[in-house]
């Protein structure tokens, strides 16, 4: 997969007139479903699947590829400016990100978001073309354990995202984990905190508790508070999109971002939320000003951001080169691909090169499309915060309703949004910050996961935990990131009280 | 349940031998019925979300009804959750509905019986059998097991040491390798069963050699194992499957009465008239009979099991009795 002519000769397919339209078609299409909340990429393809039974296969699926970037990057508008992620991958966004909005530099925010989501997005797209089989072959050797350790790491983003008060911070991820729990476990068959309702046997939706407990709670916390809660945007006709400085602090972290967005989305380690984690945990542990994180960092959304794209072109290759689909979008792109009577595996290349390279050439285009399309877009997205906060928040309101009930058609769905939205009031109310919940409601079932395959391929022999290299690299590193700070501080500690110089406290912020 | 066991085989093989007949008998006919009278409207329930086995199924049983006119309009309605529990219980209350069908299968069948649900297969009116997927054992490429047998050595002699990946707790891949062990003289709950989610993730895992072996249905490793990367010891069907060249069936391998496939069907509320109830199976008949319904399975590599009515019916009895028998083995029904 490493030639330079069959990408040229992909270009040549993806470039002309019909299927530069269904990429067009599909990035609105994506960029729209993106902002929406609830409603994400993988079920509009399922959608759009009995639709384009009569288009050619590649039309179809330059257009899904459309789709799947252009949810990514949608997703981030309404994370940013109103703090309602649209998909799960943007929840680490609307931390920084909306409180940057707060301060009058949405601008920056969405501009730094579109600019990383295009350099990862091209970047990946690149390795993509040039590397898949070498990757993929890296990807099948990590394990159970492996991912374990993974998803131990990307816990570690909670104690960036605790806020002011520990104790409630772990109340709030120990709610998370609860909620987690509910369901059918998978391993054992056996039905988990279900409360005797049939409709809670598949768990709670994740994308429904990010949208009830940040969008509806959020719409309830403004009409309880309205006179205390101001968007104190100075004045958005003078922002700029990015100065020399933003430039200057983002650019790293879309690299790191990418760096971990896609070797994650070969592997199905979960979605696309564990990158964006671990994105943002590092950003805070490389900052020179960690205290900004939780306030209105720039590298908090420009790391994140360049992840969840680096996280979807990832997903494609262990798609194309062997048929195996590590997220839930590449899941259903493979149904498409049976759908054309393909079957996608370790064949595709040699039997469809026109449709694989015309696919990986239209991910170029899309993401240059997507760019143009979002960068001008920023003032106007900006300007939607001058819709009057009754009208806005009612919107809000209603889509978040409507896209809970479009997913399933059932109303259930509807009455447990209204129920985690009130839940959502409530902890704002009080002081809890949410995004703790919410990853511990995604990570610990992805862990506990993990725990007990890796468990069950071993026998129930626990070293089997620390058997590979990787695990013993990834929690080495965890051992030192943890104590070494810890050491320093003593050490600075001591030396300050020698020194008779009274220690300050950390400043700390709620989410 | 112990005492029970020696009854359960005895009516596992019943039912067998049954399967193995009806099987014959579905796909001999397939005349086609001329006489089908056209539906008005129908409704069909797809009981999982859209792009799911039975959403493509539904999909593919309105547009073949459409094409060769047997009905004039026909909508699929996605009713997703639990196993198709969910839209079983939404669909089984409304007695005698006219124009509402229902697809079901061996996974509404097991989940069913492994949730405890109080409305069960038998509040709806068995319609036919449409399709199934046969279920296929793999081994990596540079596994030592060479044969099926030597594998179920392996398992026989430490059954810890032999993790083997496939779908959910409960799924058409524990059923069989269930079953299978059972015949094999193995207690299917001593069996390392590692349960992986649907798609790509215990192709990984066998990929990256992290597992002993793998169970799913063909099209799930067909590509690998034409690839050379996975080798296929078994195929749970009696005869030769198309896409699964060349690998053992499972009577080449010495266990016939394990024939076994994830079947999907229709159905219909119950309560209606023999009248309406010989309007569908009509209907569908012809539809399995027309151009457009052959094409669809060829394309998207369905093997044909069709068995209509009251055939159907005694059928899915017998294949009741051998799916909770193991089902209880595993400890999954209570």
């Amino acid at each position: 997969m490493d030639g330079i002519s069959e990408l040229l000769a992909g270009f040549a397919v993806a470039l002309t007139l019909a299927n530069l339209g269904y990429a067009l078609i599909g990035t609105i299409v994506g960029t729209m479903i993106g902002v929406l909340p609830g409603i994400g990429p993988a079920l509009t393809i399922a959608l759009l699947l009995p639709l384009t039974y009569g288009l050619e296969p590649s039309g179809a699926f330059i257009m899904f590829a459309g789709i799947y970037y252009g949810a990514m990057y949608g997703g981030s508008t309404t994370s940013i400016l109103l703090k309602t992620p649209g998909e799960s991958g943007s929840i680490i966004t609307a931390i920084d990100g909306n409180k940057m909005a707060r301060a009058g530099r949405g601008a920056a925010a969405l501009a730094t978001a579109a600019i990383g989501s295009f350099l990862a997005g091209t970047i990946a797209t690149g390795l993509l073309a040039v590397a898949a089989p070498r990757i993929v072959d890296l990807a099948v050797r990590l394990g159970a354990p492996d991912y374990l350790a993974l998803m131990v790491l990307a816990f570690m983003c909670v104690g960036s995202l605790l806020g002011g008060s520990m104790l409630r911070g772990f109340a709030s991820l120990g709610l998370g984990l609860a909620i987690g729990l509910v369901g059918i476990d998978f391993q054992s068959g056996q039905a988990r905190l279900d409360f005797g309702l049939v409709r809670l046997l598949d768990g709670i939706d994740t994308v429904l508790l990010i949208v009830g407990l940040f969008a509806i709670g959020e719409v309830l916390y403004v009409a309880a508070h309205q006179q205390a809660s101001t968007f104190g945007i100075a004045s958005v006709a003078g922002q700029r999109w990015m100065t020399r400085e933003d430039w200057r602090r983002s650019w790293k972290p879309w690299l790191r971002g990418t760096a971990i967005g896609f070797p994650l989305g070969t592997i199905p380690a979960g979605g696309s939320e564990v990158p964006t984690f671990l994105s943002y945990s590092l950003e805070r542990r490389l900052s020179r000003r960690p205290e900004e994180f939780g306030n209105g960092a720039i590298e908090g959304v420009a790391g994140p951001e360049a992840a969840n794209n680096a996280n979807a072109a990832g997903a494609l290759v262990p798609l194309l080169t062997l048929g195996i689909p590590t997220s839930a979008t590449a899941a259903v792109i493979l149904v498409a691909f049976q759908q054309y009577g393909i079957q996608p595996g370790p064949q595709l290349l040699d039997t469809e090169p026109a449709l694989v390279w015309g696919l990986i050439a239209s991910l170029f285009i899309g993401n240059a499309i997507l760019l143009v399309l979002n960068l001008p877009l920023v003032g106007l997205w900006v300007k939607m915060l001058h819709i009057p906060k009754p009208y806005l928040y009612a919107g809000i309101g209603l889509f978040a309703l409507v896209g809970a009930y479009a997913v399933n058609g059932s109303s259930f769905d509807v009455y447990l949004l209204l129920v985690v939205g009130v839940l959502g009031y409530f902890m704002r109310r009080f002081g809890f910050p949410i995004a703790p919940l919410i990853v511990g409601a995604i990570l610990g079932p992805l862990a506990e996961l993990q725990l007990r395959r890796a468990l069950d391929i071993a026998g129930g022999d626990l070293t089997t935990l620390v058997s590979t290299p990787f695990t013993v690299a990834v929690y080495s590193l965890l051992v030192l990131v943890l104590c070494v700070p810890a050491l320093l501080r003593l050490r600075t500690r001591r030396a300050q009280q020698a020194a008779g110089v009274p220690t300050p406290d950390r400043e700390s912020s709620t989410v | 349940m112990r005492i029970t066991r020696t009854g359960t085989i005895a009516a596992v093989l019943a039912a067998l031998v049954a399967t193995v007949s009806a099987c014959g008998g579905g796909s001999a006919k397939g005349g086609g019925d001329q006489g089908a009278k056209q539906l008005a409207r129908l409704n069909i329930i797809a009981p999982a979300a859209p792009g799911s086995g039975w959403d493509q199924t539904a999909r593919a049983v309105q547009d073949s009804l459409q094409k060769a006119d047997l009905a004039r309009q026909v909508e699929v309605t996605n009713v997703p959750g639990a196993s198709g529990t969910v839209a079983l219980a939404q669909v089984a209350p409304q007695k005698g509905k006219k124009d509402l069908l229902i697809m079901s299968g061996l996974a509404m069948m097991s989940g069913v019986l492994t949730n405890g649900t109080d409305v069960t297969l038998d509040d709806l009116t068995p319609v036919a059998r449409l399709i199934g997927e046969y279920e296929t054992i793999v081994v990596p490429a540079s596994s030592p097991y060479q044969k099926l047998d030597d594998l179920l050595a392996a398992i026989k002699a430490d059954p810890k040491k032999v993790p083997i990946a496939g779908g959910s707790a409960g799924s058409a891949d524990q059923i069989f390798i269930g079953l299978l062990a059972k015949e094999a003289g193995i207690d299917p709950a001593k069996v390392n069963y590692v349960p992986f989610s649907g798609g790509g993730e215990a192709t990984t895992a066998l990929l990256g050699n992290k597992v002993a072996a793998g169970v799913a249905g063909t099209g799930e490793f067909q590509e690998q194992v034409k690839a050379g990367k996975l080798r296929a010891l078994v195929v749970s069907a009696a005869k030769p499957v198309e896409s699964m060249p060349g690998v053992p069936t499972i009577a080449d391998v010495g266990h016939p009465g394990v024939e076994f496939y994830n079947w999907r069907s229709i159905m219909a509320p119950n309560g209606l008239t023999a009248e309406q109830k010989k309007a569908y199976v009509d209907a569908v008949t012809a539809m399995h009979a027309s151009d457009g319904w052959k094409t669809t399975l060829k394309e998207r590599a369905w093997e044909d099991t069709f068995l209509a009515g009251d055939e159907f019916g005694t059928w899915l009895g017998q294949e009741q009795t051998r799916v909770s028998g193991v089902l209880t083995e595993l400890g999954l029904v209570k």
